[in-house]
């Protein structure tokens, strides 16, 4: 498989890297499922959480911080969730008075915000985790196994084989426009032309980058024409899961069942 | 940055779990739904066409160029597609392109990657579709239908998605409505001017290069129909119910608590079970005055959908 900047799978050598995709894809989405339907303020359970998710991490010997620094990504996000300690009732913490205006933080409201800003943080470096440890086509043969319809399995495999040639394509646009394009010395300036017609232009070169795509799609077409492509997506089946991998993913679905429970329990 | 994120792809953890469920479940119709058209109907050339066109639309998302302040404005392609390729093969192309993005990049949740597929693909796709097509009818298939069709189904998509985010944010109990729906729906109406700029260049491009590419996306028109009237449902959906939700104070939360709605959103699935026959019809009263008004305004689709049938065939003697 062609090696890509884009690409964020990491080789490493450990268990979480060797362990089955069917396995990985499961267990992540059953943790996500877990922190979602785990209660606002279950604070306990969100340390357990966070502590299965870190110790995953580390197993996986990618290294925490690669996974924090790559989570910061769904942070800008929380801005939705900002306004939540003022217009939920509860608990007065404080007021500010804005004009005439008077805003009152309650409690409720702000572990509301810290709830969703924290089950959003787990979520996505699970999400991290298993996309750096598993190569695309073994996340495939897993989506398959879990009952993704054949023809969108297929489409997500050819658009990766795809994507890093049309990305390396879009680069060769965007170096050809920056080699026709002038420059003023200093880095402040202005770019050329209106807005518009910058929004235009691009849109232009979209338009090559897709004439393109419709070309080489025909190219493809043909040649898999040739190699007997007759409509049907065929792979090998997957082999059964091992003994031992079947004994983690039970473990790892009692282990977030349970903490689930308790959390439903206590704080539900 | 080679790769933006962009404010419409919702993490997890935003939206509540019962929201996510009944979003995942919609989706999941949809696309098998499209599934089976485009296996019908359309050849099996068209695969390596549709992946590769996905590939095209993610890197097309890097051809970016500056507004101001260090933003940049780029393609989110749900038009693009729509009119390239038809609406059945374009819902299976941004399925493809938000999966990706969710579960390769990390753009978006995978709780919430049936939010995001309805949001970016169905709601995107269907008012594209909408739009573009009334406006060619519009112009009797003259040059102009195809550049303002694609430059207002491409900010149509983009504003309306965004409205359906907000909503879903609000319908949750992570943002309110009064907030978040200005909020997200002032900002998407100035992307969606990015993007319908780009639409309509690439529209301008293809138009001049390959003129027969842009009426390859008519080769399927059986079923279309329904697809026009799912776009006009949630533009005027989204249109009626935004305004109506953010003009009253905290209009939908308020509304949800009012029916209970609230609290089976935040709680999780098993505990409405034994207390609520459906979620969010346990009003009688209630179930009856969403049902009267998604009846009158899917008639009113059909109705629309039927005369502009007719006027196509009469205009095509």
């Amino acid at each position: 498989m062609h090696l890509h900047f884009l690409d964020p799978y990491q080789p490493r050598l450990s268990l979480v890297h060797a362990a089955d995709a069917r396995l990985k894809l499961a267990l992540t989405l059953a943790f996500i499922l877990t922190t979602s339907l785990t209660p606002f303020g279950a604070w306990p359970i969100y340390i357990f959480l966070l502590a299965l998710i870190l110790a995953v991490e580390i197993l996986s010997s990618l290294g925490v911080g690669y996974v924090l620094k790559r989570s910061l990504l769904a942070l800008p996000f929380v801005l939705a969730a900002l306004p939540l300690p003022f217009t939920v009732e509860g608990h007065e913490l404080f007021s500010v008075s804005l004009g005439g205006w008077t805003l009152t933080a309650s409690a409720e409201g702000l572990t509301r915000l810290v709830s969703v800003a924290l089950k959003s943080w787990f979520s996505v470096q699970a999400a991290i985790v298993l996309a750096a440890s598993t190569q695309f086509p073994d996340l495939l043969a897993g989506m398959r196994a879990l009952g993704v319809p054949r023809l969108l399995v297929a489409m997500f495999g050819l658009t990766w084989r795809y994507l890093f040639v049309l990305v390396d394509e879009a680069l060769r646009l965007m170096r050809a426009r920056a080699a026709r394009s002038g420059t003023a010395a200093g880095r402040n300036t202005r770019s050329g032309g209106s807005v518009v017609w910058r929004a235009r232009l691009t849109g232009g070169m979209v338009g090559n980058l897709f004439l393109r795509a419709f070309e080489r799609a025909d190219r493809i077409y043909v040649a898999m024409l040739s190699r007997g492509y007759d409509g049907e997506v065929r792979t090998l089946p997957s082999p059964p899961m091992s003994k031992s991998q079947r004994l983690v993913l039970g473990m790892g679905l009692f282990s977030l069942v349970l903490l689930l429970l308790l959390g439903l329990l206590f704080w539900g | 940055m080679l790769y933006a994120p962009q404010p419409m792809h919702i993490p997890d953890g935003f939206l509540s779990t019962l929201v996510s469920i009944v979003l995942w479940v919609l989706s999941a119709v949809s696309v098998a739904y499209a599934l089976r058209r485009v296996s019908q109907d359309l050849g099996e050339r068209q695969v390596p066409l549709m992946g590769v066109l996905a590939a095209a639309i993610f890197a097309g998302q890097m051809l970016n160029f500056t507004v101001a302040g260090g933003t940049s404005g780029h393609l989110m392609g749900a038009a693009l597609a729509t009119i390239l390729l038809g609406p059945w093969a374009a819902l299976i192309v941004m399925t493809t392109v938000v999966g990706i993005q969710a579960v390769i990049f990390q753009d978006g949740g995978l709780l919430a990657l049936g939010a995001n597929i309805f949001n970016m693909g169905v709601i995107g796709v269907a008012v594209s579709h909408f739009v573009y097509t009334s406006i060619q009818k519009l112009a009797r298939s003259a040059k102009w239908g195809i550049f303002v069709g694609g430059f207002v189904a491409a900010w149509m998509s983009i504003v309306v998605s965004a409205l359906a985010v907000a909503l879903q944010l609000a319908l949750s109990g992570t943002s309110p409505a009064n907030i978040a729906v200005p909020a997200m729906g002032g900002i998407h109406m100035l992307i969606g001017l990015g993007e319908g700029l780009i639409t309509l260049g690439a529209l301008a491009f293809l138009y001049a290069a390959r003129r027969d590419l842009l009426h390859s996306g008519e080769a399927a028109p059986k079923g279309n129909v329904a697809v026009w009237v799912g776009g006009l449902v949630f533009a005027l959906l989204l249109a009626v119910l935004s305004p109506l939700a953010s003009a009253h104070p905290d209009g939908l939360e308020w509304v949800a608590e009012q029916k209970g709605f609230l609290d089976a959103a935040q709680e999780p699935l098993y505990h409405i079970i034994p207390d609520y026959v459906f979620p969010g019809i346990s009003n009688e009263a209630l179930a009856t005055i969403v049902a009267g008004l998604l009846g009158t305004l899917m008639v009113f689709g059909v109705a629309l959908g039927v005369a502009y049938l007719r006027r196509e065939r009469t205009a095509g003697r």
